[in-house]
């Protein structure tokens, strides 16, 4: 398995949102995704991005390219400092949080990806690794 | 998306003749196609992107402005497709819900499964329908040895599953009672005490009780807290509600019921019902109780089987086939 160098965006502003979209989609479009897929990984990237604006006090989103023999694909992977999440399950079901109007939320970012995988500790943040892989 | 493929040259020929003639037969040709995306759960990105597709190949100088536009217009579809995705898959769990509560109001009516017996004299009939798929509303008949018929009718405060739940118990507690009993103020009594223990304070249970004693023409009855039911007098034309009190069970363990009688004769009617059938509303309207009698003198010909289905059938209709509260009416009528 051969990567590229990782891209990293710090999340402190919510402008920082839009350099993660940004960033995310150059990586996408280097990796050959096409216009709808790019489309989904910023819609993703913007979700997770979103949650360290909100609920933390800071963290990043770096994304690679994955190339192995078999296929390719984005790796999105979002490490925050966060106050955690204790009760991952609530939040990763369907209707939490988007009933507020808050947005697609995890769920949504599980449906744009074709992996996801979140680890998070009550008081010292989340981890959120999400893959795409072209089609 | 293999599904897209064959679906995407059908697009671009409708839409490539709707561009040259602008007819209607394309469009509904557009609708149809439509349905075929909805079958197979295309979110709405992708149909952009195929209509992107197909313009690229019909004109293939677009202008640039255009081509932006139409990738502004998939971007903003994204999250419209994630809130189809999340729709479709909450219409499956509920579907799956339903399925499991299907199974369960089966169960309930195994579980409380009563069969209207036959008495020489007294036509019965029984209508029980409940408002969703359980129901909160129970009916019993036990015929005593002494040839005696006991009939409860019950309600349960509140409807669905924790309502049908709350019946089948009171159904096994009716169950074990031993026979010498079975006086309608004793069993009240019984029953009040394992619903006071076994119940939650915020759930209340209102039954009426009968037995008919078919030697004497006689029935007996007492009534915690349970909607009136009505007495038709033949020789009178005349029906009067059966008033019978008595606190609704579960409220205080030491009460006593007091037990009614009364001696039907030839034609007499027995009126038996839950609020289900007094609470029929039509619009935001509650029905006056001289309407359900109205009803009910409409159809007080017939047999008691046939009365009881036409009078639901009746208020079914009123209500626009939604029942807002289980309906159980039983009638019983005196033929000789």
């Amino acid at each position: 398995m051969t990567m590229d160098l990782q891209s990293c965006v710090t999340i402190e502003k919510e402008w920082d949102i839009v350099k993660a979209r940004q960033l995310g989609r150059e990586v996408a479009q280097k990796a050959g995704f096409g216009t709808v897929d790019q489309a989904r990984i910023a819609t993703a990237i913007s979700e997770l991005a979103r949650n360290i604006y909100l609920y933390t006090d800071g963290g990043k989103l770096c994304f690679e390219i994955i190339d192995n023999v078999e296929q390719k694909g984005i790796s999105m992977l979002s490490v925050d400092n966060g106050p955690g999440i204790e009760d991952i399950s609530q939040v990763m079901e369907d209707g939490y949080s988007t009933s507020g109007g808050l947005g697609a939320g995890l769920p949504g970012v599980k449906r744009l990806v074709d992996q996801f995988d979140i680890q998070s500790e009550k008081g010292k943040g989340t981890e959120i690794r999400a893959v795409k892989w072209v089609r | 998306m293999e599904t897209l493929k064959p679906d995407a040259a059908n697009y671009q020929s409708l839409l490539k003749h709707y561009i040259a003639t602008q007819d209607e037969h394309s469009l509904y040709g557009a609708e149809q196609i439509t349905k075929q995306f909805i079958k197979n759960n295309i979110p709405p990105e992708e149909i952009v992107n195929l209509h992107i597709q197909a313009m690229a190949a019909l004109y293939p100088d677009l202008p640039e402005y255009f081509r932006h536009s139409m990738k502004f217009l998939l971007e903003t579809m994204i999250s419209y497709g994630i809130a189809h995705q999340e729709y479709h898959t909450l219409r499956e769990q509920q579907s799956e819900l339903k399925s499991e509560i299907a199974v369960a109001a089966n169960m309930q009516d195994t579980l409380l499964a009563t069969t209207k017996p036959a008495i020489d004299g007294l036509d019965i009939g029984v209508v029980s329908v409940p408002a969703h798929q359980m129901n909160g509303d129970y009916h019993h008949f036990v015929t005593g040895e002494d040839g005696s018929l006991g009939i409860a009718v019950a309600d349960v405060i509140g409807k669905g599953i924790p309502a049908a739940l709350c019946m089948s118990m009171i159904k096994y507690s009716m169950d074990s009672l031993p026979e010498r009993t079975m006086r309608p103020q004793t069993i009240l009594k019984n029953l009040n005490r394992v619903v006071e223990r076994n119940v939650e304070s915020s759930m209340f249970i209102t039954m009426f009780y009968a037995q008919y004693l078919p030697a004497d023409g006689k029935i007996r009855y007492s009534s915690a807290g349970h909607e009136p039911g009505f007495y038709y007098n033949a020789r009178e034309n005349r029906f009067e509600e059966i008033k019978a009190k008595g606190l609704v069970l579960g409220v205080d363990p030491d009460t006593d019921y007091r037990q009614y009688e009364r001696v039907l004769h030839q034609g007499d009617m027995v009126i038996l019902l839950t609020d289900g059938v007094t609470e029929c509303r039509q619009g935001d309207r509650f029905i006056e109780s001289e309407e359900v009698l109205d009803v009910i003198a409409r159809f007080s010909h017939l047999q008691a089987q046939d009365m009881v289905d036409k009078v639901y059938k009746h208020f079914e209709r009123l209500q626009n086939f939604r029942l807002r509260d289980d309906f159980t009416l039983i009638v019983l009528k005196k033929e000789v």
